[in-house]
């Protein structure tokens, strides 16, 4: 049976952060902890292969205890088992400790519930926006790498095969690779799925494995939290725009303003540089 | 138990766990842009970060060198050159036409490993991001993802500072611990160098790092998006917001747009009310663009937006109160009603061109597009 392994992250709903705008900070308080949004794309992903295929889902998390409730929500639409890999020693993880660690993690799971076919991530996490995470696992793992998956055109579990539909900027490529690979999921993939009554229950009672820096016997520990973490934010602050001497055009009536306008625009540089004559 | 420890035992060693020990930085010099290219084709990311890269390697004295992979791409390190580096490293070979992580990768990590450059800069493009992450890991060094601003310290550190929390703050990040300082960066954020064909410089051609056949992930197929507006290169933009009350006001922007030979952008607030598609939003989570014109119609600017458009060369800004913020940043501001002002600019430039041309009939007067 085949063995997926998707890596979801609990973040802050961004969309609810404010800034203080006397303090000019960020407003932090009551803003509602969710499921990364691309993540939930990529389980639905997994539980589809599953539906079709037959798979074993296992989804882990790095983070504190209270992402507890993120894996229950993943257990309750159809996840197999969730991980948390928890511990103080793991705070301040940028993306390349982060993904150290979710490597040890699938590695961890291999051993346990037998070799993974298939690594499945969110494009990026709305908090951290890098993308950098997913790429940095396959590295660790030394397996394919398919991001920005929109399509899963199909998967061949005989050949161990894999189609997707990789979007870029320009259009979309059709790309095949062997398992076993990482995929990172835009949310075109799919419509993730609704929890069923059954997997609410099972989610009510379930409670998630936890691991910490002592599962790990082979842990680098100068590799994990902040001591792992080459990137140092040094500042941060609320960008102002730039300032500009607004000419307001007024005239009687909207031909006037137009007219205006038009010739002001003739007066400066961008008739050479547009190459209006 | 005993069976599991064996397991794990015969695993390879993972990636991106080197170096041990101390190790010298300083003998890394110098500033690398990977050039980003398709069908021989260089985005114009790259170029602009060859503006901004002359720029670091200026203030750091030290060379600016490129990086050009692809297959049939040697012109495309003469133009690296006159776009602005000192020394162009060339892999040029067939299985490498298409993009593909890891044969990519490989060629990446030869050339930072054997040239040593102390900064690294990418597109944030989608290869682009895919690639950088590969590579930053293998290293292993830091990367700051999506940067909008770059600049060096007195210490030779890469002060990389990005967007964050939906860009509603910048944050300025370091590495100190590794080289090279990697970073990618926004297409239209900075501006490429003047293209100039006496400027000289070297090129270093590199092998493939990966034989054909140990490459096992392939590209059936590229389909082109048709009809996808190409909003990072246009020179004139004709954006929309809320205020323009419904989807069929982006008409009137594209009647504009068509006269002027620009193309119609819009803001998160119209998009995600679905008035017209995601491929023309600009500023948070859309484009970020740089044109030499920029209209904002019916768009209060907000800081999301404002971060995506503010570099533009002249912005106009028209909008019916009088206090919205997009007038902050406006060269020229009408207050007034859209529906009335917008189609009465798009009739004074035909008239205006329809004038030069009856002054001209020699020579009809069209916009030139890009």
């Amino acid at each position: 049976m085949l063995h997926l392994v998707v890596c979801i992250k609990q973040v802050p709903d961004s969309r609810e952060i404010r800034i203080d705008p006397k303090t000019n900070t960020l407003v932090r308080e009551g803003v509602p902890a969710i499921v990364n949004y691309f993540d939930l794309h990529a389980l639905e992903e997994a539980l589809r292969i599953k539906d079709e295929h037959g798979a074993r889902v296992t989804v882990i998390t790095m983070g504190p205890p209270s992402a507890e409730k993120a894996l229950r929500q993943c257990i309750s639409m159809g996840a197999d088992e969730a991980v948390l890999v928890s511990d103080r020693a793991f705070a301040g993880a940028d993306t390349l400790a982060t993904s150290y660690v979710l490597a040890l993690a699938i590695q961890k799971a291999e051993d346990e519930w037998g070799p993974v076919d298939m690594v499945l991530c969110g494009k990026q996490t709305l908090d951290g926006d890098t993308g950098q995470v997913g790429p940095g696992i396959a590295c660790r793992l030394d397996i394919e790498q398919l991001t920005y998956v929109e399509k899963v055109e199909y998967l061949d579990t005989e050949k161990r095969e894999i189609v997707v539909h990789r979007h870029l900027e320009d259009g979309v490529e059709r790309v095949k690779a062997k398992l076993p690979v990482l995929i990172t999921a835009l949310a075109e993939l799919n419509r993730p799925r609704r929890a069923s009554l059954p997997g609410l229950l099972r989610a009510a009672r379930y409670r998630p494995i936890v691991w910490t820096t002592n599962d790990f016997p082979n842990i680098d520990r100068s590799k994990i939290g902040l001591r792992g973490s080459p990137t140092i934010v040094s500042k941060t602050w609320v960008p102002e725009p730039k300032q500009v001497n607004t000419e307001f055009i007024e005239g009687d009536g909207p031909e006037a303003v137009a007219q205006a306008l038009i010739d002001r625009l003739y007066a400066t540089d961008l008739p050479q540089k547009l190459g209006w004559t | 138990m005993a069976e599991k420890e064996q397991k794990e035992r015969k695993r390879k060693p993972m990636v991106g766990l080197q170096p041990e020990g101390d190790v010298d930085w300083s003998s890394y010099r110098g500033v690398l842009v990977v050039v980003e290219q398709r069908a021989g084709k260089a985005k114009s990311v790259s170029w602009q970060l060859l503006g901004q890269g002359r720029r670091l390697a200026d203030k750091l004295e030290a060379p600016l060198m490129a990086l050009v992979i692809g297959s049939n791409v040697s012109h495309l390190a003469r133009e690296a050159i006159y776009y602005g580096a000192d020394r162009v490293f060339l892999c040029d070979s067939p299985e490498l036409e298409n993009y593909r992580t890891r044969p990519y990768s490989r060629v990446c990590l030869h050339v930072i490993r054997t040239y040593k450059p102390e900064i690294v800069l990418m597109g944030a493009t989608y290869t682009g991001r895919d690639l950088a992450g590969a590579i930053a890991t293998h290293l292993p060094t830091g990367l700051t993802a999506d940067s909008t601003q770059l600049d060096v310290d007195d210490e030779r550190l890469l002060l990389a500072s990005r967007p964050a929390f939906s860009e509603k703050m910048l944050a300025t990040i370091l590495c100190k611990q590794f080289k090279p300082q990697m970073a990618t960066a926004r297409a239209g954020v900075f501006e490429a160098l003047p293209r100039d064909e006496s400027r000289t410089g070297e090129i270093i051609p590199v092998p493939p790092q990966m034989k054909p056949e140990e490459i096992t992930t392939e590209v059936l197929e590229f389909l082109e998006a048709t009809g996808k507006v190409n909003l990072e290169d246009a020179d004139v933009i004709v954006a929309g917001g809320r205020g323009l009350g419904g989807p069929g006001a982006f008409r009137l922007l594209q009647d504009l747009a068509d006269e002027l030979g620009g193309v119609v952008g819009a803001s998160r607030a119209a998009v995600d009310l679905g008035w017209i598609g995601h491929d023309h939003q600009i500023g948070q989570t859309g484009a970020t663009v740089r044109p030499k014109l920029y209209f904002a119609i019916g768009i209060s600017g907000a800081i999301q937006h404002v971060v995506g458009m503010q570099n533009a060369t002249y912005i106009v800004a028209i909008n019916k109160d009088p206090e919205a913020p997009i007038f902050k940043i406006a060269n020229y501001g009408i207050v007034g009603d859209l529906f009335q002002i917008v189609p009465a600019i798009t009739n004074a430039i035909r008239q205006r061109k329809a004038a030069k041309d009856a002054a001209d009939p020699q020579q009809p007067s069209t916009p030139q597009t890009v």
